[in-house]
């Protein structure tokens, strides 16, 4: 399999401060990615670097492809108000004819279930549906990469959980290449192929874990199964020993059984 | 129904004290509504060429003046809002020549282009241009971060950046700029129209005044305020069109 994206020693520094500290790794073609580190560990940094909104300090980007897309975790902001849900997918997409444009950006809202709220406005939508059309939109503009920065945090357990799963689905059908930042330890096992566990500031790579899940995934039986509560259990006291103790990992798991039971009983 | 009602009852309620007054004071200096009326109608209706030759080269000029300046504002204040430099060094600049009163300048702008209608343009469009360019710098720079950032991702080009989203984004700030230069227009029409010419409908009132004739004066001052009243209201039809994608617009508020 080709390497989509190749990252090499990739560091940051802000003045005196060091945000990233080298890191060094790769994601292959149709692959997913996940980040997962503590909060303020660098990773937005990380990805501002990877999409070329920050220069970095030093290190090297490189990308098998000529653009990629992101998804923000601030889906009110980074929709457009005044366009309609269409017109938003179509934004980055001025540069094709206009037919082009429409039949694409109509195909995109297929995909993620929207393809009756075309003429809608952003705001009468969910915050969760607002996400699905960002997501159309990163998928419309076909990035040799789709970053995703913390995509489902702002959103309640329900939601996330349905937005993790058309992720799942939407990748597999299109063969996206995708690279989740996310500070939730369950979210990355549950999407990931692989998990890149980062150190406290500087951000650091402490582990590369492949997860030995299968590629289907199911919100009550993938989370229950083993192999999930294993590696879950792994990436935690990975990101304890990396530095600081990032999370409270006791509290953080009694909020998750939370919120998968509410799931369930619904 | 009942709005209107609401909105006009003491509107008229003044109109009629007005009219009762004026027919008990009976005071040369203060007719009632109803002979303003009647005068109006015999100076501009009876007499139509009263209206092409001096009410409507006022409003042409007014609009001209507005549409010049709030083009150059915007243009400008985008620009200007999109960058901190500029900005630094324009900024002293502008509050120092947005601080000269306007009729201060009709006798420059006087000298400059002679007595004409293109020194009243230019006081016009010299006197209005500010709420226009600084509401929209203020605009051009309150695109929040998240949108910044999603254009630079997906690499649009620069026209698409500045009128897709720069101008859309700054859309409610320019409006609440072209109202104020709206509304300053009217002042700077009639301001213009005072000295130097015998056109227009300031000329007109000044006319009217000069030759004791207090009823058309009143005229004059009541069309002004028509004017004033009908070009905001059609002015805030076009804004709750044009920023209808606003959650919760200004509906009420103007109403």
């Amino acid at each position: 399999m080709s390497n989509m994206l190749e990252v090499a020693d990739l560091g940051h520094t802000y003045g005196d401060y060091e945000a990233i500290g080298g890191l060094t790794f790769t994601v292959r073609a149709g692959e997913l990615v996940c980040v997962v580190g503590p909060s303020g560990c660098g990773k937005s940094t990380l990805l501002r670097t990877i999409s070329g909104l920050v220069a970095p300090s030093r290190g090297d980007v490189s990308l098998n492809g000529s653009h990629l897309a992101v998804v923000f975790q601030d889906y009110s902001r980074s929709l457009f108000p005044w366009l309609s849900v269409q017109g938003n997918v179509e934004f980055p997409l001025q540069s094709l004819p206009r037919a082009e444009r429409r039949a694409r950006a109509a195909e995109a809202l297929e995909w993620v279930g929207l393809g009756a709220a075309a003429r809608k406005r952003p705001a009468q939508l969910s915050g969760g549906m607002q996400q699905r059309v960002a997501i159309a939109r990163a998928l419309a503009y076909r990035p040799a990469l789709l970053l995703m920065d913390e995509p489902f945090a702002s959103v309640d357990a329900q939601t996330r959980f349905e937005l993790e799963d058309l992720l799942l689905r939407v990748r597999r059908e299109h063969d996206t290449t995708v690279l989740v930042v996310t500070h939730d330890i369950d979210e990355s096992v549950y999407l990931g192929d692989r998990i890149l566990v980062l150190s406290g500031s500087p951000a650091r790579l402490v582990a590369d874990l492949e997860v030995p899940l299968p590629a289907e995934r199911n919100q009550v039986t993938t989370r229950t199964d083993d192999a999930f509560v294993a590696l879950r259990s792994k990436v935690a006291r990975l990101l304890n020993v990396g530095g600081k103790p990032a999370m409270d990992v006791d509290k953080w798991a009694a909020a998750e059984r939370e919120s998968l039971s509410e799931t369930v009983s619904s | 129904m009942t709005k209107f009602f609401q909105r006009w009852t003491v509107f008229a309620g003044l109109v009629a004290v007005w009219q009762l007054l004026g027919w008990l004071a009976d005071d040369p200096f203060f007719p009632p509504p109803s002979e303003i009326l009647s005068a109006a109608w015999e100076w501009w209706v009876l007499e139509p060429q009263n209206f092409t030759e001096h009410v409507m080269p006022s409003i042409g000029r007014l609009l001209l003046g507005w549409a010049i300046a709030s083009v150059i504002g915007v243009a400008l204040g985008l620009l200007l809002g999109r960058s901190d430099r500029a900005m630094e060094y324009a900024g002293p600049l502008l509050v120092f020549l947005r601080s000269i009163p306007p009729p201060a300048l009709v006798p420059v702008f006087l000298l400059l282009f002679k007595a004409g209608t293109s020194m009243q343009l230019a006081t016009i469009v010299f006197g209005v241009i500010w709420p226009v360019l600084l509401n929209s710098v203020d605009g051009a720079r309150s695109v929040d971060v998240t949108k910044v950032d999603t254009s630079a991702v997906f690499r649009i080009p620069r026209w698409q950046w500045v009128l897709g989203v720069v101008l859309p984004a700054a859309s409610p700030k320019i409006f609440a700029g072209l109202r104020v230069s709206l509304s300053l227009s009217l002042v700077l029409m009639v301001i213009s129209e005072l000295v130097g010419t015998d056109n227009g409908i300031g000329s007109q009132l000044m006319q009217a005044q000069r030759e004791f004739d207090y009823t058309r004066m009143w005229a004059g001052i009541v069309l002004l305020g028509v004017l004033g009243y009908g070009l905001n209201t059609a002015l805030l039809a076009v804004e709750r069109r044009a920023l209808a994608w606003q959650p919760r617009s200004r509906d009420e508020q103007h109403a």
